[in-house]
């Protein structure tokens, strides 16, 4: 149970504070800021005093907080946390210092309304703008009748749809976003490689729709149930979105649910097995002596020729004591970032099948005593569109409504990385 | 009617606006207010004119209103009885968003007085045609009841509840059963004896459960967690009910809320415990693992605290991601906190079929900037060298290695590592002594010291220069830690015992500065241990000194099994992340010696139940260390030290369970010195301890009483691991 929700700024002064049960005082705050704020030697995100655990979150300078003074569960306090910063997100576009302080009467009426008692209550972000808006709302008859639809959605079966919806032109749109997690060491050898994917939806689908939503058909959804060939689709673990009918997935695996109207994640899986690499690292970094690096760096994209990388941005590490680093590059740009200690070369874009290398020198000082190169590993960012590193597609979505009505659907791949595609040298 | 501030100043400024004639003003203002408020500026002085603005058909100045009085109703109790009015007509409202929040309101009010005008509208509103009221009002009842419990149950209000666990709103019920779970624990907590009688106790039923089993697929996520909790409280009448319920909360592995899918983990793992059918039993635990890996990309947070909860599940099923360790090899960028997780479970997931993946990223990691990350690194590859006898030898490789990079904390690690693979291998590996030896001035730890010391020591015999070796650190004997004296004596009687015509004086010098120089007296009495056996009888003292000992293996759990079963049941709760009894860090961190021995009678098992209770207690000491802030901050700077041992007399029982758990070697042991040492005049108690502490007890323990220390490690759960601290005492 969270007895009391807190946002701090950096420096550590209260921005909201929100006491949900009576067992602390307002100055439990001093405490928090006392030993997690102003201690740079922080290294759980629970802390426990006394009897008083505190739980936070850090996101853009501010700290999330929440307090409780029970065995509480843990997993449900930080999943409480990030989805107050999520309705955040949503409500004010960004969170930061700036928007809680500018919206912070707009906080205080959601968490008012995401948690009661310390109890966390409905937070589907569709259902809490209809009811909690920037604008005030003036409680009058037609107010009240309005109240009353918005409540009954809001504990309703589909407490994430309002039955009224009407669009003209009725449109779904469907995302498949896949993150690639890779590791790999400096002999070239896969030490970890996995797909994180969300397939996120918008809806803009009047009524009711009772949707059907199919994958690749040679999908593999539980490891032990193989058998459908060498080159099927393999997802270890697929998670759901609370429209979904996990029963009916569970016996059937078919995915059938009714849409929240807008934007929200539909699905998010993960893939372990042929995950297809759309970028290959190859690189020769020595240490000549005790004053130079030299690196050899060659990037080559592996998929179709039709489609391209963009935004790649790798982040090639330097020692600590570099002074200088001499680049060229073919494509792109080169830039030795003294602060970060790396090289970041960044390349607009890559076509199928094309090489990309990358030569420099990176001159060291000397210094007094020898330290050893931890050696971090190269990063690489970047964006594939129309390209899957699972190699999962979108069959179909189909859409069933009383009024039978005539839907559009639009599907887009996109396979990304941002920090977690490492090449160890 | 109120005093008023001076006429001047902030508060005056908004008093005057809260009583301007503009609607935007007045609003302005109350948002002011607010603000004030929350950076925690006093604005108490403001009730009056803040309640004015109460009745208002705006609904966002209601609700800062309302804050407002949350807020200050305790300290203005006779002025929120103002508000009443409002709020009951608010109650009857025919906009069910008003009504609720008129009856969440008042339920947050901590005023006595208003809480008399509470039950009329409370009643009303757990009959309110609307879900949303409802579900709203239940709660409030929670909040009744943790205020007066008696206007609860006289008003009838559990029965109430009970009724509602059949509502036909999922919602409603997720709610009523939040509700009902608080009221239980509360409860619970108040009273010395629960009784079943008490009315405020919630059990669930098999009626109950049919309703929450059908409620669960449908209710948010949160009432879904709410539901869990209840459904994992739930005992099973028989084998078919356990196996029924753990297949119809699978599929809620599914569920994209981490907490959720740790909530339904909890529940298997309970009633799987009624499960017989082997095959079901596989079948549940194989479902278990992909939602376990995919919440490792979760936020760093909630993967920390699956990773905590997947370290205890691995000790109940060890079997349970045998095939996944790669998922667990650390990030780069991961903070550090999940990094140490990983690692553990890394080498538990440890076999010899990914032994040679594990050394390889182990290697990695010790060539990391983080000291800490470093050291934990350098440690797994000892424990996997003890854990996987088919690898000794490659972690042996590896570890020199990286002695050779002389970096000085990686050197000292290895070192210490290097003693533990002695430990488990005795005279496998004695070719890398001297590389070890070579490094001896780079070693500044006491630990690394230790160990150094202790493997020379034990491999005396076959040293050419032991003698000089050991000689340094009996030139600066007086300047060194108790740990690293503790060992240099130890060593140099090992010395005299297997080369007795070379080490004559140097064990003449040892004893004699041990004996008259030190301030230490477990070192004073293990000198004078040592100096009558050599002197009365020298083949006893071989018997003693150089007995064969059992070689050391990673136990298998960190904590009790009784322990285990017990967290396994708190799965995602704190106490599965600490792998702590959730008495030892709630309750106000003081854990009656009572409340303990009544727990412990619970369970079957005396002996672990007694070392339970017994680490509870410490536990609870230790808690009670820290600063107490409830109600003000005085108490911060209190002595740990003395603290501890004012708890000592208020907990007869910690001394009781110690003297009854005979079946604990360790007891007998410390007796045993205990009567030894008295016949020399010396504290025996504290020789006991601080020898546990010696060389292989890897916790530090701040030098204060003996007694205390006692107890604070005695509790180590395994068998083995007392072992292995008996293996330092000598």
């Amino acid at each position: 149970m969270i007895s009391a929700f807190f946002i701090f700024n950096q420096k550590g002064e209260v921005l909201i504070s929100r006491l949900y049960r009576t067992d602390f005082k307002r100055s439990i705050a001093d405490v928090f800021r006392i030993q997690v704020v102003s201690n740079s030697d922080v290294r759980s995100p629970i802390i426990t005093l006394g009897s008083t655990s505190f739980f936070h979150v850090r996101v853009n300078n501010l700290y999330v907080v929440a307090v409780t003074k029970t065995n509480a569960n843990a997993a449900l306090v930080f999943e409480f946390c990030y989805r107050f910063i999520s309705i955040a997100k949503a409500y004010f576009g960004k969170i930061d210092e700036e928007s809680v302080k500018n919206n912070f009467v707009v906080i205080y009426e959601l968490i008012d309304e995401i948690n009661d008692f310390g109890y966390p209550q409905n937070s589907e972000i569709d259902t809490l703008k209809s009811y909690i808006t920037t604008e005030s709302v003036v409680s009058t008859a037609i107010a009240a009748e309005e109240s009353s639809k918005i409540t009954s959605q809001a504990t309703g079966a589909t407490s994430w749809r309002r039955g009224d919806v009407k669009y003209k032109k009725n449109e779904a749109f469907v995302d498949v976003v896949e993150t690639v997690n890779l590791s790999m060491s400096a002999k070239g050898t896969i030490l970890r490689a996995e797909v994180d994917g969300h397939i996120q939806m918008r809806a803009y689908l009047s009524g009711s729709p009772e949707c059907k939503f199919g994958l690749n058909d040679k999908l593999v959804i539980d490891k032990n149930e193989r058998g459908a060939g060498g080159d099927a689709v393999e997802l270890d673990d697929c998670r759901f979105h609370q429209c979904v009918r996990l029963n009916e997935f569970d016996s059937s695996r078919t995915i059938s649910f009714v849409p929240p109207d807008g934007e929200f994640e539909l699905m998010r899986y993960r893939s372990t097995s042929n995950v297809k690499l759309p970028l290959r690292i190859i690189s020769t970094v020595n240490e000549i002596g005790t004053t130079q690096v030299s690196y050899v760096i060659t990037i080559k994209a592996n998929f179709n020729n039709k489609l391209s990388a963009t935004s790649v941005v790798l982040r090639i590490p330097t020692p600590l004591n570099t002074t200088n680093v001499d680049c060229k590059v073919a494509s792109g740009k080169a830039k030795y970032v003294p602060a970060e200690n790396v090289v970041v070369w960044k390349i607009p874009r890559i076509q199928g099948g094309q090489e990309c290398t990358f030569n420099a020198t990176a001159d060291l000082t000397s210094t007094t005593v020898r330290q050893v190169w931890a050696r971090p590993p190269i990063d690489v960012d970047f964006q594939v569109l129309m390209f899957t590193a699972s190699g999962l597609i979108v069959r179909f979505l189909k859409v069933f409504e009383k009024s039978n009505y005539h839907s559009i659907k639009w599907v887009r791949y996109l396979t990304k990385a941002s920090g977690s595609y490492q090449i160890r040298f | 009617m109120s005093i008023r501030g001076p006429r001047k100043g902030e508060n005056y400024e908004l008093s005057v606006d809260l009583n301007s004639e503009y609607r935007d003003k007045r609003k302005d203002a109350i948002k002011r207010v607010i603000a004030s408020m929350t950076v925690g500026k006093d604005v108490s002085g403001l009730f009056p004119d803040v309640l004015k603005n109460m009745q208002t058909e705006d609904l966002e100045q209601k609700k800062l209103v309302y804050l407002y009085l949350m807020n200050y109703a305790k300290t203005q109790p006779e002025l929120v009885i103002l508000a009443v009015n409002t709020f009951v007509k608010d109650t009857e409202d025919p906009n069910p968003l008003v009504r609720a929040l008129a009856i969440r309101t008042m339920g947050c009010l901590r005023a006595e007085k208003i809480i008399d005008y509470l039950c009329d509208p409370l009643q009303r509103c757990l009959k309110d045609d609307n879900p949303y009221v409802r579900k709203t009002a239940a709660l409030c009842v929670a909040k009744l009841y943790d205020l007066k419990p008696e206007l609860v149950i006289d008003n009838g209000f559990l029965e109430q509840l009970h009724e509602m666990v059949s509502d036909s709103n999922p919602m409603v019920v997720a709610n009523t059963v939040a509700a009902l779970t608080d009221i239980h624990n509360t409860a619970i907590a108040a009273q010395i004896s629960p009784s079943s009688s008490d009315p405020a106790i919630f059990n669930i039923t098999s009626t109950i459960l049919n309703k929450l089993l059908i409620a669960l697929n449908e209710c948010s996520e949160w009432g879904r967690v709410a539901i869990l909790n209840a459904l994992s409280r739930y005992v099973a009448q028989d084998e078919k009910e356990s196996e029924h319920i753990s297949e119809r909360v699978v599929p809620q592995f599914q569920h994209i809320n981490g907490s959720v899918v740790l909530a339904a983990m909890k529940v298997v793992m309970i009633h799987i415990r009624g499960v017989r059918r082997e095959e079901l039993v596989k079948q549940l635990i194989r479902k278990m693992a992909p939602p376990l890996v995919t919440l490792l990309s979760s936020p760093p947070e909630v993967q920390w605290v699956a990773l905590r909860n997947i370290n205890l599940l691995l000790q109940k099923r060890s079997d349970l991601l045998s095939n996944e360790m790669r998922v667990f090899f650390c990030k780069y960028n991961d903070p550090l906190y999940v990094k140490i997780e990983k690692l553990d479970i890394m080498v538990r997931l440890a076999s010899d079929n990914n032994v040679d993946a594990l050394l390889s990223e182990l290697k990695e990691y010790a060539s990391e900037v983080d000291v800490d990350f470093v050291r934990k690194s350098i440690k797994a590859i000892g424990q996997t060298a003890v854990k996987i006898d088919a690898a000794a030898e490659r972690c042996v490789n590896v570890l020199l290695e990286l002695i050779d990079t002389r970096v000085s904390y990686v050197v000292q690690e290895a070192v210490v590592v290097m003693k533990d693979i002695f430990r488990k291998y005795p005279s496998t590996y004695e070719g890398v002594i001297p590389t070890l030896c070579a490094n001896l001035e780079e070693l500044d730890e006491p630990e690394a010291k230790a160990s150094l010391i202790w493997i020379i020591g034990e491999y005396a015999d076959k040293i050419d220069n032991a003698d000089e070796l050991l000689g340094i650190f009996v030139d600066t004997y007086i300047e060194e830690s108790y740990q690293v004296q503790l060992q240099t004596l130890t060593a140099v009687v090992k010395l005299f015992l297997k080369k007795p015509d070379s080490s004559q004086g140097i064990v003449q010098r040892v004893l004699n500065t041990a004996t008259k120089d030190c301030d230490s007296p477990d070192v004073r009495d293990r000198a004078y241990i040592y100096w009558r056996l050599l002197s009365t009888d020298p083949a006893a003292a071989k018997a003693v000194v150089l007995a064969h000992r059992p070689p050391i293996s990673i136990p298998r759990t960190t904590v009790s099994p009784a322990l285990l079963e017990e967290l396994l049941g708190e799965i995602s709760n704190l106490a599965s992340v600490y792998h702590k009894p959730p008495e030892t860090f709630i309750g106000q961190g003081r854990v009656s010696a009572d409340s303990v021995q009544r727990k412990g009678s619970d369970t079957s098992d005396d002996r672990f139940s007694a070392q339970k209770a017994l680490q509870t207690v410490v536990a609870g000491q230790q808690a009670e260390n820290l600063l107490d802030f409830d109600d003000n901050m005085t108490v911060e700077g209190q002595p740990s030290g003395l603290a501890a041992t004012q708890v000592l007399p208020s907990t007869p029982a910690a001394a009781n369970l110690l003297s009854g758990t005979s079946t604990n070697p360790l007891d007998d042991l410390v007796s045993i010195f205990g009567g030894a040492s008295v016949s020399n005049g010396m504290s025996g108690n504290a020789f006991g301890t601080n020898g546990l502490g010696g060389l292989s007890s890897p916790t530090t323990l701040a030098p204060s009483s003996g007694f205390n220390n006692l107890v604070a490690s005695s509790p180590a759960p395994p068998q083995q691991q007392q072992q292995e601290d008996l293996l330092g005492l000598f």
